[in-house]
């Protein structure tokens, strides 16, 4: 998915220009280096937290960072196809979430539930993929597809309209008041490797995301469908020529994206059991930043950067902020997210894996 | 059809009697989504030049019908499945009322052969419109939506002929102030329209022609003149409205002041904030500080008029700061990151952390009135005055940015960066500039904000505000004042007269959005040229194309119907 080598040379030749802005920007860089680099000496020698609270918040950003992957993907696939944000797809994921929500109430009363969680789980699983893939089809088809080839503001304002749409229809639907997941009993307690205590919860979020993960990766690298994927990618004209069906591929690239959104929805609601129909849009906007992290269009990627901002955004308030001693500094934790996108947009727009997509027209 | 009455739209509309015991607003709303596939099933088809254009005749009203058809049985379906089972665990608004709603009251299979029926009707109906003449299209669907406009406006139009001290009128056409159109009232305004938009047909048209046709000196006389009439009549606009409306046309001025400054970042300059709440807070935060004796930091005390000059220097100062990281970054990252330096912004202003500055969640409260001299300014109808003056000048300040060096820079930028650039035009003084202008407006209206409400809280600058701007500016037509104005007028006095649309107001900015982008990217009223950039393909097509009618594409399928 990656997209192929293009013109480099244009943003390397400006910046041996020195200009006002590059030097504000080296300025702010510096700074900002600075700043987190004293802050985390600062919390680190003031040894407030414990070696063993260090390793939970790692472990805790690894579960919450490998579901922002899962979401990443959507964004980073389609962005590879299309060359545009799908501001929808936080909602795509939050729709998963409600639906596993409604299908694990409604096991929870059965004895599958306590008899056999990993089936009810499977079944919570697969409902909220379908959900997603469903609506991520349907918002392809009614918003997207008439616009191949508008200029490009026009599908991202579409998509902001989607995301409206979808969340007060979900509103709508089921009402303004955040539900909560019911417990799994056989998931409580912990788990113990090498050193780092694991909460079930988070063990079957990071099993399960690095299942979907992998086959998504060998789904894409062997199949069919996936090489058709890369190719459209690559060059959707080209692609047409050599007679792929690019409308096809297309939709196939949002039921993936969707399933993948849906599953992560399900694992969502396992570790953070509320949810509403606004609890899309943080999710949604921590996962794209997730993807320009890991490199816009790059699947490996996005897998990755998912898992950076996890971690970044659990321990980042108590390693920087918390040496500042600024009161109520977990306040600030989606701060940490939002930062990081800017942050990494300035530093290093192509991301950890991707190319220089950010600066670039295609 | 069926998400509408899920999502509880009809059940609340349903009180709201459109014409007084037999239409209620529910119902009329859903047959006229029925009426709506109608029409676009019965469009004729884009025909190709050298194509005997196919006549409308029975084959449309025949898909009309058909649509209409649909969507009713997807209706009836519905009400089978909210009798049959209980649904309200998961969907709170499938309730036994809106069985009862839907089904008139009637058993199950009678009313789905009802709903079945009607839909079906109306959607004929729709596709039939297209066989009327164009004139006595007009005057029939002009008629009609008068007539609904006067129902649903009820307040407004109570309020006004009050204001006017016509009480008779209102006895004579509804039921009572606020109440409901009588059946005589509702026909009597059927009846004025029908002849209105006869005896119009075609004479707009030439009023316009005549007044282009006058020498130059006459026109402008014209022109000054019509703008004295319009001011006269809006000086008198808030004493007859009384507070409500006042208030409600204020909180659109303030809209329409961010709605004109993101207008000139986005419209002109082609640069998608979406975190433009985050100036709307500088404006009003800085205000707060400065003038209120309760603001925790410091307290100079100044008067709201005289920390207008300081809110501008922060707001050039925000602007500069959210620019400068995001120059060379391209359209849709951009987006993005405005999106999060505006959530930023409001997360801060929200925390612990800053609360010795800002007040945390608990704001900053008694922010005196705004005072220009002797003249006090405290009620809605007085602050009327200062925010139309505001909106003026940004109105002006965009005519006149529009033709300057900047303006066409920004429009240059706009069309094609790397060309732009190449022809001499300096990206980053651009970029700046168009931030700076547009925060500097956001900020003013932030300000008179924090003035009128008498306090500021963190949570009133949500995300939302910074997507309604957009979607005031997007449905309106991006880089035209009218447009702007249009839409600022619509999408915010709209809900706000019609409180039981308010719980749907981002349901339908939502659908609006996506059906605009879809069908008129360039606004209700769009500029010439922003037009023409959104249509080149479609141009060239026309040489060959002849596309008759409005130009509209074909709805084969009646998409929604589901």
């Amino acid at each position: 998915m990656t997209q192929a080598a293009t013109v480099e040379t244009r943003p390397a030749r400006r910046a041996s220009r020195i200009t006002p802005v590059s030097v504000f920007l080296w300025a702010l860089r510096i700074a900002i280096l600075a700043i987190i680099l004293y802050g985390s000496y600062l919390s680190i020698s003031s040894g407030r937290l414990s070696a063993a609270q260090w390793r939970d918040l790692f472990v805790f950003g690894i579960s919450t960072g490998s579901m922002y992957a899962l979401i990443a993907l959507g964004y980073t696939m389609v962005y590879g196809v299309l060359r545009f944000i799908n501001f929808a797809h936080g909602e795509v994921f939050m729709v998963g979430a409600m639906m596993a929500f409604y299908v694990a109430n409604a096991l929870a009363v059965t004895p599958l539930w306590t008899s056999s969680p990993a089936v009810s789980l499977l079944i919570v699983l697969v409902a909220a993929m379908f959900t997603s893939t469903a609506i991520a089809v349907i918002i392809e088809r009614i918003a997207y597809r008439p616009l191949r080839g508008a200029p490009r503001l026009i599908p991202l304002i579409t998509s902001i309209g989607a995301s409206f749409t979808i969340q007060y229809l979900v509103r709508g639907l089921v009402g303004p008041a955040t539900k909560s997941f019911p417990r799994m009993e056989p998931l409580r307690g912990t788990f113990e490797f090498g050193g780092f205590v694991i909460l079930k919860t988070q063990l079957v979020v990071i099993v399960a995301a690095l299942v979907m993960m992998g086959g998504l990766y060998l789904f894409v690298e062997k199949t069919r469908t996936g090489k058709s994927m890369r190719a459209v990618a690559e060059d959707p004209e080209t692609a047409a020529l050599m007679g792929i069906n690019v409308d096809r591929t297309i939709v196939n690239v949002f039921a993936i994206g969707g399933a993948m959104a849906g599953v992560a929805g399900a694992l969502w609601g396992l570790v953070f059991p509320s949810i509403n129909f606004f609890s899309g849009f943080l999710p949604g906007i921590k996962a794209f930043t997730s993807a320009v992290l890991g490199g816009i269009g790059n699947i490996v990627g996005a897998m990755l950067g998912g898992v950076s901002l996890g971690i970044f955004e659990s321990v980042g308030p108590s390693l920087v902020l918390a040496g500042y001693e600024i009161p109520a500094f977990s306040q600030l934790k989606d701060v940490v997210a939002y930062a990081a996108l800017v942050l990494v947009l300035i530093f290093r727009p192509t991301g950890i894996l991707g190319e220089r997509l950010a600066q670039e027209r295609t | 059809m069926v998400l509408v009455a899920a999502t509880g739209m009809v059940a609340t509309f349903q009180p709201r009697l459109v014409i007084d015991p037999i239409v209620p607003l529910g119902i009329l709303f859903l047959y006229l989504l029925a009426f709506a596939f109608g029409w676009m099933a019965g469009q004729p088809p884009a025909t190709l030049e050298g194509y005997e254009p196919a006549t409308a005749g029975s084959r449309n009203v025949l898909a009309g019908a058909l649509a209409g058809l649909l969507g009713g049985l997807c209706l009836g379906l519905l009400l089978i499945a909210i009798t049959v089972f209980d649904l309200r665990g998961v969907f709170i608004n499938m309730s036994p009322e809106l069985a009862e709603i839907l089904g008139f009251g009637l058993p199950v299979a009678a009313a789905v052969f009802v709903i079945a029926v009607a839909s079906a009707f109306m959607g004929a109906l729709g596709a039939g419109v297209h066989l009327l003449s164009r004139r006595v299209r007009r005057a029939l669907i002009g008629a009609l939506t008068a007539v609904i406009v006067f129902s649903v406006l009820t307040d407004l139009f109570g309020q006004l002929f009050a204001g006017l001290s016509l009480e008779p009128v209102i006895d004579f056409l509804y039921t009572g102030r606020g109440g409901a159109l009588t059946i005589i009232g509702s026909v009597v305004i059927f009846g004025a329209f029908i002849v209105l938009f006869w005896w119009m047909e075609g004479r707009d048209s030439t009023l316009r022609q005549r007044v282009q046709a006058m020498p130059k000196g006459q026109r402008s006389r014209w022109q000054i003149g019509a703008a004295l009439i319009i001011l006269v009549i809006l000086y008198f606009v808030p004493r007859i409205m009384g507070p409500f409306v006042s208030q409600i046309l204020v909180t659109a001025g303030i809209y329409l002041l961010m709605a004109l400054g993101l207008n000139i970042v986005v419209g002109y300059a082609g640069l998608l904030d979406l975190g433009y709440v985050a100036f709307f807070a500088v404006g009003a935060y800085t205000t707060a500080i400065l003038t209120s004796p309760q603001s925790p930091a410091f307290n100079p005390e100044i008067s709201v008029l005289a920390s207008l000059p300081f809110v501008m220097v922060a707001a050039a100062i925000a602007g500069i700061l959210v620019a400068t990281p995001v120059i060379r970054m391209r359209g849709d990252y951009l987006a993005i990151v405005t999106l999060g330096f505006g959530e930023i912004a409001r997360i801060l202003l929200n925390s612990e952390w800053l609360a010795p500055v800002f007040g945390g969640a608990q704001g900053i409260t008694n922010i005196p009135d705004l005072q220009i001299g002797p003249l006090t300014f405290s009620t809605p109808q007085d602050y009327f005055y200062p925010i139309f003056l505001f909106v003026l000048l940004a109105a002006y300040v965009t005519f006149a940015l529009q033709k300057s060096r900047w303006g066409r820079a920004w429009m240059a930028m706009r069309e094609d960066e790397s060309v732009a650039e190449a022809m001499g035009v300096n990206i980053v003084t651009a970029k700046l500039s168009a931030f700076v202008v547009g925060a500097i407006l956001a900020s003013f209206g932030g300000s008179l904000f924090a003035a009128q409400i008498g306090s500021v809280f963190p949570h009133t600058f949500d995300i939302v505000v910074s997507i309604t701007v957009l979607v005031i500016i997007i449905v309106g037509g991006m880089g035209s004042v009218p447009g702007v104005t249009l839409g600022a007028l619509v999408l915010i006095v709209l809900p706000n007269l019609l409180r039981e649309f308010s719980e749907y107001q981002f349901l339908f900015y939502g659908v609006l959005l996506i059906v605009m982008m879809l069908k008129r990217p360039e606004g209700f009223i769009p500029s010439k040229r922003r037009a023409q950039e959104l249509h080149t393909e479609e141009l060239s097509q026309d040489a060959w194309l002849e596309i008759y009618g409005e130009k509209g594409q074909a709805e084969q399928v009646p998409e929604g119907a589901v």
